[in-house]
């Protein structure tokens, strides 16, 4: 196992660049889950570590030693691929022995390595068939029985999950998760799907259009958004915004909504008074109230079983309210909504969270 | 609706089967009159199939005439074309399909330009080029100008293998622990088998049945192939049909044995599509 520390890691495509600077210190033993949108170069970074992809500038280094120019078989690595990528021609236990037998291991120890990984995942009973006799679950049991094998120094994942269906991929998660904390491998997951992010990550980092937007555990990342595309990225149903400005008055501080009605902050943020913002608050967070609170127009009702999404229309804007209470299958047509101040989110006209001061 | 259907793929059968006899006729008739007696081949009219069989053209040819020569040095030519041709078109098509490089655009426009051309309108500047080499009546010659003329096709043909099979498997056996020439032998070429063995089939049977510059560059028997030596039986006043027949049904052979050897990849090759990585 080992640590992976990335300095300035750039990828430009002729003249597109693709990836503006990434710097990120991978501890021994840590999963870390690059999410973001597609096309945010989180694939890209994760394949320039794998040394499928050119680095155009910076440096990656695996345990220490600088791996630029190193060729891809010999970074010790191991990555889950998206399509499985199994070899079609080979059977599972051929497919899970391959880099072993590359690497001239003796045969006995191919074989334990094999059956050992084989019972950890199931496997057993089809060694001996090919992947294309397999699932879709196996398959992908096959691509990480292959990566575990080796022992190697890292295992890379690109968006192992996504070919899934969900009760699969539900259950592949758990086992990814399992295995890790079995292993300690140090891991680089890649995914769009924040869920993955939050349930598998050590620390996640976020990106979008080649930047790193934030760095940090789970609820770091859900409790204090660094900007509003995390903020927005991350949570589902995703995060209400609503625009309006900085009130700090007589002790009080607030943001002023287009109405003129003030939602009141638990703690003032740095800011001057007048500046306008983006308050940000979670559709779970929000209240519905008999009185006071703001007025909104009952668009929808979703229940999901375990809760309920209400959409709304806010001053025009959609709005959305996520509840337990089965009483709100009947609202509407009007409800009233409150923001409870500790839950509020301030983020300035560049969508940068705005820094809390202590009242 | 039922009645419908009925038709509609009675009619599919029937063009199918229309199309197969009009393939095949020629095939037949070769082979029926070299089964046909010189007596009967004018005396009898135009008969599906002779009164009485003889195999003598055949015995003759293979005893008295040099059609073993022209046949092994067809199989010679044809096979070796085969072969270098197949492992340059795997190298170039795999380039072509797998890497971005400078003059990619304009290597496969200068490909696409030699096939543009007549091949009639370069006999003589082969013949010219290839005389001082000394490759003119030699099998070496023939060999060499077959490759020139159909790697580029079968680079295209290749290329469009190796584009169909996903990246990703190359990428993970290297990142398994293989070397890019490695990835490639061990794990994409057993993939494009299909597409080897397509290719394999298209050049040998293209090799074999060339005319234009076997007739051109070779003038003894030595070194003739079969399409040449066929016309050798054609003589001042008279065309000795039984044994040119004959000859012509012997040289289905290889090409038949070809393709039974291949047909397993080929058939392979139309199913290729199920195997998801």
């Amino acid at each position: 196992m080992a640590s992976i520390d990335i300095q300035n890691v750039r990828k430009t495509y002729g003249n597109y660049p693709v990836l503006h600077g990434v710097d990120l210190e991978i501890q021994d033993g840590e999963f870390i889950v690059l999410v973001g949108p597609s096309g945010c170069g989180k694939s890209t970074l994760l394949r320039m570590i794998a040394g499928l992809e050119d680095i155009s500038s910076g440096d990656i280094h695996i345990e220490g030693n600088r791996v630029n120019d190193v060729a891809p078989k010999n970074r010790d690595i191991a990555m889950v691929f998206q399509s499985y990528a199994l070899y079609p021609h080979m059977s599972v236990a051929d497919n899970m022995s391959y880099s072993l037998r590359l690497r001239k291991t003796a045969k006995e120890k191919i074989a334990s390595a094999v059956s050992g990984a084989a019972s950890k995942l199931g496997l057993e009973p089809f060694l001996e068939r090919r992947p294309k006799a397999l699932s879709g679950g196996q398959r992908q049991r096959v691509a990480m029985g292959r990566a575990i094998v080796r022992q190697p120094k890292a295992f890379l994942f690109d968006e192992p999950l996504s070919n899934l269906d969900a009760r699969l991929r539900e259950q592949m998660r758990a086992e990814i998760k399992k295995m890790h904390a079995d292993l300690k491998a140090t891991s680089i997951y890649v995914t769009h799907d924040q869920i993955e992010a939050m349930t598998l990550a050590d620390r996640i980092v976020a990106m979008n259009g080649g930047v790193v937007q934030q760095v940090g555990t789970p609820l770091e990342l859900y409790d204090t958004p660094a900007n509003l595309f995390v903020a927005g990225f991350i949570g589902s149903p995703g995060m209400n915004f609503l625009t309006g400005t900085y009130v700090a008055k007589d002790g009080t501080h607030g943001v002023r909504l287009a109405d003129d009605m003030v939602m009141k902050l638990a703690k003032p943020v740095k800011l001057e008074e007048g500046t306008s913002v983006t308050l940000g608050i979670r559709p779970e967070h929000v209240t519905m109230v008999e009185t006071g609170g703001i007025e909104a127009n009952v668009d929808l009702i979703e229940p999901t079983g375990f809760g309920i999404i209400i959409h709304l229309s806010l001053h025009g804007l959609p709005f959305k309210i996520f509840t337990l209470d089965r009483a709100a299958l009947s609202a509407g047509p009007k409800v009233r909504v409150d923001f409870p101040g500790q839950h509020l989110h301030v983020f300035d006209k560049d969508g940068v969270r705005a820094i809390s001061l202590d009242a | 609706m039922r009645a419908s259907k009925v038709i509609s793929i009675g009619a599919h059968r029937i063009a199918i089967l229309l199309y197969v006899i009009v393939a095949l006729f020629p095939l037949f008739w070769l082979l029926k009159v070299s089964v046909t007696p010189n007596d009967l081949l004018y005396s009898e009219g135009v008969r599906m199939w002779p009164s009485r069989m003889t195999f003598d053209h055949f015995s003759f040819v293979i005893a008295h005439s040099a059609f073993p020569v022209f046949f092994k040095n067809s199989l010679i030519v044809a096979g070796s074309t085969a072969v270098v041709v197949t492992i340059l078109a795997s190298l170039s098509g795999y380039a072509l399909s797998r890497f971005d490089f400078k003059a990619k655009y304009w290597i496969v426009g200068l490909m696409l330009l030699t096939q543009m051309f007549p091949l009639v309108m370069l006999v003589a500047p082969i013949f010219k080029m290839l005389s001082p080499l000394g490759l003119t009546n030699s099998l070496t010659g023939l060999v060499v100008v077959y490759t020139a003329f159909n790697v580029p096709f079968a680079t295209f043909l290749m290329q469009s293998f190796f584009d169909g099979i996903p990246k990703d498997l190359e990428e993970a056996a290297m990142i398994d622990g293989a070397s890019r020439f490695v990835a490639f032998r061990q794990i994409i070429l057993p993939l494009t088998l299909p597409g080897v063995a397509a290719t394999l089939g298209f050049v040998f049977t293209a090799a074999w049945s060339e005319l234009l510059f076997a007739l051109m560059l070779i003038s003894g028997n030595d070194a003739a192939t079969f399409p040449v030596g066929l016309l050798t039986f054609v003589s001042k006043f008279s065309v000795d049909f039984g044994q040119m027949m004959a000859a012509g049904v012997l040289a289905l052979i290889p090409a038949c044995v070809f393709f039974l050897l291949i047909q397993r990849y080929l058939v392979q090759g139309l199913t290729a599509g199920a195997v998801k990585g």
